[in-house]
């Protein structure tokens, strides 16, 4: 199966702190658009707090969007990569994760973020945005699931890990996973 | 960009309307056409734009990052999409909805497409549309052959077209309409769309229709064909037909449409739109898109003239079965509820949070037994994931019964009441339980400049704050505040072109720019008292711009003098005229004031922006010291006098209103002229004469987006100077003086951009 345009959403650990602004993430996005900071060609930056449960700040850019995301009440940073990409399911997998982890690294790192806001690399999850490709069924996650426990096997290392799939065919194809361990491996691949 | 874009085609042939699936493979073939270079740019922008596919902010691959303008190298470079607009930069996608109608089917697609193609948000605006941002081009034939296959065209939703055909909302289940404009609305839009009579137009049409004279719902005021219900006794029989009104419109100078014919026939109404499109493809204005709409045709002929060449037109029009053929669907036209109707049972129960969401979202329909319900969304936005449950919840409570406002919300019909605590209960849980519907707090506003190409201040920035203020402040802003200042409606534009409505709020604000201290501030015009009920009745001005950081100190401002000094329950129009515009200008004058950067440099960005302010991304302007400070000082007491000549118009002297306003233009452009050290002669006609050569003849003048229009405007004013005014010309006058001073002020700011100007 051709794995395009792969999401991957880290969460936040723990409930965020009351008094969390999303508006830090604002001159963040800004700065790392000057600084160019990602690989993607980075254009502008969207602010969603309005919206409940939304898409929260978006920094848009041309190959991939990066967010600090309230999708589904969680808190989370969401990499949406919108440009074909080559390689294998493994390795777009593969890219889209480090890329958000990449990502919720650098915003840990933010003054407007230091020691407020942290990211479990262990609890994240997948969707594949578009529904042609990647129909929300079981026959799809039956085709992925190699290329999911081969990335993450790799990933979590011996700890092991938890998938979670829910074939509800208006929603994208969604896999929910979580790491039994404190988080990625040492053997951690690309 | 959407890898799956090569199989959308196959996969619904069969799903989609042949014509629609015919149209597609069109526009897929031009797409092709344009990347070989075989289409010229121009002629493939306004054929996106007929398929709704519109520019947005930095297509044309340069932004202001806050510190320099960078160039976006996008892949496809040099690749456009239409003059100065790369190929890969994101679009957005205007999706029509005639008369605001939806179902569930099409709220879920919406959803998909907002997800995949888009941000995850779908926008409403506020003419009953659909938007979606930040989509490439290449994802635009399969986003939209999955609307053609939930029966939704884009067709015509951009570009100089006939418009989304906008209906009141409330339309078939209001207490005062005089009928269900519904059908009506409906069989317009489709005998219009892609009619070959509305494919030579100079500019776009817009067509609205409201069941009633004295509402706000559908704004017919506002637009180049406003359609009011009524009924009429004819040989003894109740008949339908419509009034009809012509010529109106917002954008930079708003026109109040003018009636027409009193009482159009049903038989007689697709026809006359018929004729009325001829006419404006045959005589408006097509070089000049400034003064192309209709309203500028119909000033310049006269309503009677206009009348006797459509008159003359319709004489002449070859007949057409789908005139009457539409009324058989009148006929049979009946919107059903799911549920029988029953009475809301209140109890101890309810949800929390249920009675103050009814107080402001809850309204009786005229059929007893049932409500329609109002879901606010802030700024006009909703998640996929909400337009979903939407749709799960429209199932559940009512059938294909969803409409969009012209408020930038959605409405639920034929809600059974009994049914109103479970329906909040379902809303609660998708967060789309917002109360406060058509309170102060739901505020309108256009993009502006967070996509918007031709924005100039944060509008939906501004209005984010305002909320998030108003919620903070009172826990409840719904409930807590005063009846008076809770039914006041704020509308906010992003630039003068009016897409907020800003002209029909009671508070109504548009992006301006204003230098100081030799930086680019973002600013708002403030506008008072304009009217929002009988269909955009009455439209209000200026009376001075605040810097974007003080507006929501403005609003306090005002809704406090106006809950303080409000006598026996009087409007907020009358309280506006009973105290002046001059009062109301001083009641800000402290407001309009800017520290100096190094104090608060906070009012040089603008709101939900880190970067420091720019017009244009034209970075910061170096001018200071001797020379920046008299044309500061200069274009302020332009401003003055603009201002001065509303307070004549509003003592009904029009002749003087006229004369100031004029006045005032002469003024900015002598304060260009003396900024740039020109020689000239100080009389209006050297004056005139020199701006013409300094600063139109070498389009300095010129704004980006509207180009020279400002500056005709003065050049029109002074050919006029001294004519016969009343009441309509004069307040256009005052409009186009201080857009011309506007224009003054951006000039400026582009000159200090490029010292070497000055």
């Amino acid at each position: 199966m051709n794995l395009q345009h792969v999401n991957v959403k880290i969460f936040a650990e723990g409930p965020a702190p009351a008094d969390l602004d999303l508006a830090g993430a604002i001159p963040v996005f800004h700065r790392w658009i000057q600084g160019n900071v990602c690989e993607e060609l980075l254009i502008d930056v969207a602010d969603y707090r309005h919206v409940p449960a939304g898409p929260g700040v978006l920094l848009v850019g041309h190959e991939a969007n990066y967010s600090l995301d309230l999708a589904s009440d969680r808190l989370g940073l969401l990499y949406n990569r919108k440009a074909w990409r080559e390689g294998s399911p493994r390795e777009n997998l593969s890219q889209a994760f480090h890329a958000a982890l990449a990502a919720c690294r650098r915003l840990e790192e933010e003054p407007e973020f230091q020691g407020r806001l942290k990211f479990s690399a262990g609890d994240c999850e997948v969707i594949i945005n578009d529904r042609l490709l990647a129909p929300n069924t079981g026959a799809t996650w039956q085709a992925l699931k190699p290329a999911f426990e081969e990335f993450f096997g790799g990933l979590y290392g011996l700890a092991g890990f938890t998938f979670e799939h829910s074939p509800d065919p208006r929603e994208r194809f969604r896999v929910g996973v979580k790491a039994n361990g404190s988080g990625i491996s040492e053997r951690s691949p690309n | 960009m959407k890898a799956s874009n090569s199989l959308w085609r196959e996969q619904l042939i069969g799903r989609m309307p042949p014509h629609l699936a015919k149209e597609l493979d069109i526009f897929e073939n031009e797409m092709a056409l344009k990347k070989q270079g075989k289409i010229d740019d121009k002629i493939f922008a306004e054929t996106r734009l007929r398929r709704g596919s519109y520019g947005q902010r930095y297509d044309n691959g340069e932004r202001y990052d806050g510190h320099e303008t960078r160039k976006l190298p996008y892949p496809a470079s040099p690749l456009t999409k239409g003059p100065n607009t790369l190929w890969d930069a994101p679009g957005m996608q205007r999706i029509k909805i005639p008369f605001g109608g939806l179902n569930a089917e099409q709220l879920e697609t919406l959803a998909e497409l907002a997800e995949e193609y888009s941000d995850n948000i779908a926008h409403i605006t506020t003419r009953q549309d659909v938007q979606l941002h930040f989509v490439h081009i290449e994802d635009v034939p399969s986003l939209q052959r999955r609307l053609a296959a939930v029966n939704i065209t884009a067709r015509e939703a951009c570009g100089n077209t006939v418009r989304n055909v906008t209906a009141c909302p409330y339309a078939g289940v209001c207490q005062g309409e005089t009928f269900d404009v519904t059908p009506y609305s409906k069989a317009t839009a489709y005998y219009l769309l892609g009619h070959p009579d509305t494919q030579n137009f100079g500019r776009k049409f817009k067509i609205a229709f409201s069941g009633c004279r004295d509402s706000a719902c559908a704004l017919v005021r506002i637009h180049d064909i406003g359609v009011i219900a009524v009924t009429r006794e004819v040989d003894g029989r109740t008949r339908r037909g419509f009034e009809m009104y012509v010529g109106g419109g917002l954008g930079t100078v708003p026109y109040q449409a003018k009636p027409f014919e009193e009482f159009v026939t049903e038989e007689e109404l697709l026809p006359l739109c018929q004729a009325i499109c001829r006419v404006f493809a045959r005589l408006g204005e097509k070089k000049n898109r400034n003064t192309a709409r209709l309203k500028f045709l119909v000033v310049k002929l006269g309503m009677e003239e206009f009348k006797r060449l459509v008159r003359e037109e319709r004489a002449i029009l070859q007949p057409d079965a789908r005139w009457t053929n539409y009324l058989e669907d009148v006929a049979q036209y009946e919107e059903k509820p799911l549920k029988p109707p029953s009475l809301l049972q209140i109890s101890a129960a309810a949800p929390e949070g249920f009675e103050q969401w009814r107080k402001t979202n809850v309204y009786p329909q005229r059929q007893p037994g049932y409500a329609m319900v109002t879901v606010a969304l802030p700024l006009g936005d909703i998640t996929a994931d909400q337009l979903r449950k939407l749709a799960d919840l429209s199932r559940q409570f009512v059938k294909d019964t969803i409409r969009i406002t012209v408020e930038q919300n959605l409405v639920l019909r034929w809600v059974s009441e009994a049914d109103l605590p479970a329906l909040f209960a379902g809303l609660k849980q998708a967060r789309l339980d917002q109360p406060g519907a058509g309170t102060i707090a739901d505020i309108v506003a256009c993009p502006g400049t967070d996509t918007c190409k031709l924005g100039i201040s944060s509008s939906r920035g501004a209005a984010g704050e305002l909320r998030a203020r108003f919620a903070q402040r009172n826990g409840s802003p719904h409930e807590a505040m005063d009846e008076a200042i809770r039914g006041l409606r704020i509308k906010i534009s992003g630039c003068f072109n009016s897409c907020g409505q800003h002209h029909v709020a009671d508070l109504g604000f548009y992006g301006v720019n204003r230098n100081k201290n030799g930086y680019a501030v973002p600013h708002f015009q403030v506008l008072l008292g304009g009217q929002w009920t009988e269909n955009g009745g009455a439209y209000g001005l200026a009376i001075g711009a605040v810097p974007s950081k003080r507006l929501p100190e403005a609003v306090d401002r005002i809704t406090g003098r106006f809950l303080a000094g409000r006598q026996n329950g009087e409007s907020f129009q009358a309280f506006v005229r009973r105290i002046g515009k001059a009062e109301c200008k001083a009641m800000l004058d402290d407001l309009t004031q800017v520290p100096p950067h190094d104090v608060d440099p906070s009012f040089y960005t603008d709101w939900a922006d880190a970067r420091e302010y720019t017009l244009g991304d034209m970075g910061i302007g170096e001018c200071a010291g001797e020379i920046v400070a008299p044309i500061e000082f200069a274009l302020t007491a332009c401003e003055r006098e603009a201002f001065e000549a509303q307070l004549q118009l509003d003592k009904g002297d029009f002749a003087g209103a006229a004369r100031m306003a004029y006045e005032s233009m002469v003024h900015g452009a002598r304060a260009l002229l003396e900024c740039r050290v020109v020689p000239f002669e100080q009389t209006p006609d050297g004056i005139l004469d020199q701006f013409r050569t300094s600063f139109y003849d070498t389009q300095l003048f010129f704004d980006p987006f509207a180009g020279g229009k400002f500056a005709q405007y003065f050049f029109a004013a002074h050919e006029q100077s001294g004519a016969p005014q009343d009441a309509d010309s004069a307040h256009r006058l005052v409009e186009e003086a201080q857009l011309f001073i506007e224009g003054c002020h951006s000039c400026y700011g582009r000159m200090c951009a490029q010292p070497a100007l000055v």
